[in-house]
């Protein structure tokens, strides 16, 4: 294990020193990337002038909620967003390459690349978790601390499961990924908002099917001291670690299912 | 070192976009044959034969339908990762090199996947940055390297890790008269200094001609030769060529003791057996010749000769 981080870490250095070598095109991304995930915000900005609470959210409330999916979704994408680059990699063969080498695959492909300039989103997320704490008052206690350190790291877990689980389906359809991106960038989507406000079937998608739900919504709940406007049973405010390990067993399996396909039908 | 036993592989392949229909592909068809440490070994065959999916389940890529390998004492569809350490495999189309990288980058990084001792990383590297001439481009990122240099590149990387067995797909596909030579020379140094087996699937059959001894063809998923080389041009390369530039296209001659293969406007390519003098004198008498030549037969036309008698039971032109 120890190991397989030195080695992430050389192969990932090894990209990000490729990066710096433009580092003009590189600035500018970064700065894109910021401005255009800050576009999303303004969106929810606008909503609020027009109406003052969402269902039962504040203004700043939705704030937090768009912060921590922003942070956690740019940090995912950071880590394993070329993960979009497995249908091309399946398609042309080279997937084949990663079979001759000593390694897994997953990691191969986790380790393939790093792409620093995604950080603009998980930068401009910060930026407005800062605003929305400071704006909230939330009368922290030490479990809201802990619930909402642990959501970080949940977030992105159950993100890259849910990357990782939808990305296998290349596997079998050979297909570009846009049904992918529908989960991973539209779920980045849909995490931004409460859930409270979707329609009933699309928020037992979130809670129970591909737990999305668990990334910022029910933390949220949990340090703002709301009562679940759905009723949802407590606990579940606490689950999010449970779900983001369980989420990342089924991605597991589900990867090792698709490689067995591929190694027996030949990609 | 390689040990294949009445291997199969059946793709189930799904055509047609709206009404999908179940086809069965069987891409090679119980084939087994052996190859002992040390052999350099050309595979052979036309696209879509079986090569490329022999190969991968050589290499562990593919699990088998049916039939036994064992590679290095392996089995490569069940240890994989094992078998990888072991082996070194360059697929002439695919990449893979750190395409924004330079490739010294590459071998660092591939010295630490496959885990080789500093020492040793140093002298392989040492030793083919002389062999292949790289030098020049080492610190060149992959990217903006001519195809001969990547190719140098890729193998390379392929043997870094001091593999006992190598796998080449079409290794010199693409390259100039020079590169190819080079990366001969390199094969043939590889295999009779360090025993490096090789199997070696290709279309250029210089390629075979100037490295291997033994030579495999696959047709239609199914082995139809498994011998020398020079066995095989013996048994199926004894017609010759002549070919004639007439003064003017005419149809086809008609002359004893050969037949006519091809026309193309004034020239015609004439099979035949024995002597090409007695065949000219033919010739001439019945038209009027500007030039001729004779042409020996080459491997790819033994091929052809191969399929053509081979086309009744599968296998059966295996001495």
């Amino acid at each position: 294990m120890g190991e397989a981080v030195v080695l992430w870490r050389r192969l990932v250095g090894a990209q990000i020193r490729s990066q710096f070598q433009y580092r003009f095109s590189f600035g500018l991304t970064i700065v894109a990337q910021f401005a255009i995930s800050f576009l999303d915000y303004l969106a929810i900005v606008v909503i609020f002038h027009n109406v003052p609470r969402l269902a039962e959210w504040s203004v700043q409330e939705v704030s937090f909620l768009y912060a921590l999916s922003c942070i956690t979704f740019g940090i995912t994408d950071l880590l394993i967003g070329h993960f979009d680059l497995v249908p091309q990699l399946v398609r042309n063969g080279n997937f084949d390459i990663l079979l001759v080498r000593p390694r897994g695959t997953l990691f191969q492909i986790v380790a393939s690349d790093f792409q620093l300039r995604r950080l603009g989103k998980a930068a401009q997320g910060a930026i407005v978790l800062v605003y929305a704490l400071a704006s909230l008052h939330v009368r922290w206690t030490p479990w809201r601390v802990v619930v909402l350190a642990a959501s970080i790291p949940s977030g992105i877990l159950i993100f890259s499961a849910v990357w990782v689980l939808f990305g296998c389906i290349v596997f079998w359809t050979t297909d570009s990924g846009e049904f992918t991106n529908a989960f991973t960038y539209g779920g980045n989507f849909l995490t931004e908002y409460p859930i409270d406000i979707l329609s009933a079937w699309l928020r037992r998608f979130l809670a129970y099917l591909v737990p999305l739900a668990f990334v910022c919504y029910f933390p949220a709940l949990y340090i703002f001291g709301k009562p679940d406007p759905l009723g949802l049973p407590r606990f579940l405010e606490f689950m999010s670690p449970v779900v983001a390990v369980a989420a990342c067993a089924v991605a597991g399996l589900g990867w090792r299912g698709a490689v067995r396909h591929y190694r027996s039908a030949g990609g | 070192m390689i040990e294949v036993e009445q291997l199969s592989k059946r793709f189930v392949v799904r055509r047609g976009r709206l009404r999908r229909e179940r086809v069965v592909v069987d891409a090679v068809k119980d084939i087994s044959f052996q190859v002992e440490r040390g052999e350099l070994l050309g595979y052979l065959g036309p696209n879509g034969a079986g090569k490329s999916t022999t190969i991968k389940m050589l290499t562990g890529i593919l699990v088998p339908t049916a039939g036994h390998i064992s590679v290095a004492g392996l089995t490569p569809s069940r240890q994989r990762i094992e078998l990888a350490k072991r082996i070194g495999a360059m697929f002439g189309q695919r990449i893979q090199l750190w395409w924004d990288l330079p490739l010294i980058d590459s071998f660092e990084l591939l010295r630490h996947i496959y885990r080789v001792q500093a020492e040793r990383y140093r002298t392989n590297l040492a030793r083919f940055r002389d062999v292949l001439d790289l030098g020049p481009f080492l610190q060149t990122p992959v990217r903006q390297l001519s195809l001969g240099q990547r190719i140098r590149g890729e193998l390379t990387a392929a043997m870094l890790h001091s593999p006992e067995l190598l796998f080449l797909d079409e290794p010199t596909i693409g390259l100039d008269v020079v590169a190819k030579q080079r990366v001969r020379d390199f094969l043939i140094d590889l295999n009779r200094d360090d025993g490096v087996t090789v199997l070696l699937t290709t279309h250029d059959l210089g390629d075979i001609e100037r490295l291997c001894e033994r030579l495999l063809v696959i047709d239609h998923g199914s082995l139809i030769w498994d011998g020398p080389i020079a066995e095989l041009r013996e048994r199926y390369g004894d017609e010759r060529t002549l070919i004639v530039d007439l003064e003017e296209p005419a149809p086809p001659l008609a002359i004893a003791g050969a037949r006519v293969e091809r026309v193309d406007g004034p020239r015609q390519w004439l099979r035949f057996r024995g002597s090409a003098a007695e065949l000219t004198a033919r010739v001439a008498a019945s038209a009027r010749l500007v030039d001729l030549q004779i042409a020996e037969p080459d491997i790819e036309e033994i091929v052809r000769s191969i399929y053509s008698s081979s086309r009744g039971p599968a296998g059966a032109a295996s001495p």
